[in-house]
């Protein structure tokens, strides 16, 4: 099973999905996030999907998890690169991403972490 | 040569396959009234003989069978490129009867009964062939037709930009689900390729909305939603106003703006963007 | 209906890996079909949802995925089945926020909005077979 790699730059996890995630590496992902939040004291995470070809529900339940996970350590999550067929699909499969944020692209997503750290400043 | 228990009209087919060929292609033309070469219809009528001559003998009834499948994608292409370029079904099928009279006026003096039967054969092969043209003909026409309403669909459905970072797409007469789910993609196509957070579904120009169309319109917004855009619908009139109430969609959280304007109002202020009149500036 | 281009092709779903085989190969499908971008996403991610499915409440079993045709449609069907213990309700199942393990219930009502012929056929001790049809156009 592969694992996805969790890059830290300036308080803020980053994971670039690169590859067909399978369920397994999904729930090591949740895990490894958890770990790296809870050690790096990190302010925010992205997860970056613009590489995902498909999102189901397994995989749209992991960034509600994360989501919540991350919040549970006072961290922001967003989600950033969705495609828009991706999006499509799941506003028809009945898919919520509960309060997730979501973002274009990457800049934009570190720019919401960036405000919102700001912000609470 | 005449081999043991060959048939008769093959024989003859293979044997005066020049002579016949010649008048197939004089009889096509005919019909065809120039429009194609005769370079062109000498090399289509060539391959179809080709084709043609293993299966002689049959009756035609199984021309979907596999001994047909050289000449069937033979004829396919020949029927996709007539109808392609404006032939009639009926101009093109006839392409095919003509080798009939061609091959009844060269065996007409002969009055062996077994080649009558073989000949009565021939025939219902060629009309087999000549239905099978008018088919794939039908076929590649209803491709066509899709193939333009998708073109149209393309030319009809702009997506202009507004203002820096806030896309719209104002949409005229009569929407229909295949062409609101066109504009849905391509908006959000464009949210990626642009990078603008905002985007306007511009409603104002649409004479009636039925419940699919509004349930495509409020996924658009959503999809939007999910990939970090804001989408706004403007322009909702009265009366469709009231047939949304009526159907009971749900607009939840969806932002709507009684005018275009008021949408790009909205979507400026959200941006950080105040628009004010010069003089009051001073 | 009928089946175009021989034998569908089966693949065994009896681990995770096997559900990402599954939705490569009903892409690979969808691609040779021509289905648009957002169909083919579509129904791989039916197919992704049937897969687990079947290895999660169906104990495993086999996906065949094939193109079909009708009149000049053309389309890719794929199916799901298993023999494991069946669905004893089937409405419940296909009602939205219904689960009875750990998905979000959006498995076989969710899936089933993403394509344009559904149809389960489950027993109680048998099985259960679900057959997917996404058309082009």
């Amino acid at each position: 099973m592969e694992r996805v790699p969790i890059l830290e730059i300036g308080g803020v996890l980053l994971v670039s999905i690169q590859i067909d995630l399978q369920d397994q590496t999904v729930l090591a992902l949740q895990e490894d996030l958890a770990q790296r939040i809870s050690d790096t004291g990190a302010h925010g995470v992205v997860i970056d999907i613009s590489g995902v070809e498909i999102v189901d529900s397994f995989i749209g339940r992991m960034f509600a998890t994360i989501a919540s996970l991350s919040r549970l350590f006072d961290a922001t999550t967003v989600v950033v690169g969705m495609r828009p067929a991706v999006a499509i699909t799941l506003v028809e499969l009945g898919l919520t991403l509960g309060d997730v944020r979501t973002a274009l692209n990457l800049e934009r997503g570190l720019k919401i972490l960036g405000e919102q750290r700001r912000g609470r400043r | 040569m005449v081999g043991v228990g060959e048939r008769r009209l093959v024989v003859v087919l293979r044997e005066r396959r020049d002579e016949v060929l010649e008048q197939w292609v004089r009889a096509a033309a005919a019909t065809l009234r120039g429009r194609v070469t005769a370079a062109e219809l000498e090399r289509e009528s060539r391959e179809l003989y080709t084709a043609l001559l293993p299966v002689v003998g049959d009756n035609g009834r199984d021309v979907s069978g596999e001994r047909y499948a050289e000449i069937r994608s033979l004829l396919a292409e020949l029927s996709r490129t007539r109808a392609r370029a404006g032939y009639t079904p009926s101009e093109t099928a006839s392409s095919v009867f003509a080798l009939k009279r061609v091959v009844f006026e060269l065996t007409e003096h002969d009055a062996d009964p077994d080649l009558f039967r073989e000949l009565m054969d021939f025939s219902s092969l060629l009309d087999a062939l000549g239905l099978f043209t008018f088919e794939t003909f039908a076929r590649a026409r209803e491709e066509i037709i899709a193939e333009q309403s998708e073109q149209l669909l393309e030319l009809t459905t702009p997506v202009v930009k507004l203002w820096e970072g806030v896309l719209a797409v104002p949409l005229v007469g009569t929407l229909d689900s295949a062409r609101t789910q066109v504009v849905m993609e391509k908006l959000l196509e464009s949210l990626v390729e642009t990078g603008a957070e905002h985007a306007i579904i511009d409603i104002t120009g649409v004479l009636a909305v039925d419940t699919q169309v509004a349930q495509h319109l409020l996924k658009t917004a959503f999809a939007a939603r999910l990939m970090g855009a804001e989408c706004t619908i403007s322009g909702i009139r009265p009366q469709i106003a009231q047939t949304i109430v009526a159907l009971g969609i749900e607009f939840g959280d969806i932002t709507t703006k009684a005018s275009l304007a008021d949408a790009l109002r909205h979507a400026l202020r959200s941006e950080g963007v105040e628009v004010v009149a010069a003089d009051r500036v001073r | 209906m009928t089946a175009a281009g021989g034998e569908p092709e089966e693949l065994p779903i009896a681990g995770d890996d096997d559900v990402v085989r599954v939705r490569q190969l009903v892409r690979t499908y969808a691609q040779r079909v021509k289905l648009s971008l957002v169909n083919q996403t579509k129904l791989v991610t039916a197919a992704s949802e049937l897969a687990r499915n079947t290895l999660v409440y169906g104990g495993g079993g086999v996906a065949r995925i094939e193109v079909v045709t009708d009149g000049v449609r053309q389309g890719v069907r794929a199916v799901f089945h298993d023999d494991g213990p069946g669905i004893p309700d089937v409405t419940l199942a296909l009602a939205d926020g219904w689960s009875s393990g750990s998905g979000l219930g959006l498995g076989l009502s969710g899936s089933r909005r993403l394509v344009d012929e559904f149809d389960l056929d489950t027993e109680v001790g048998r099985g259960t077979t679900v057959t997917v049809v996404k058309w082009r156009g």
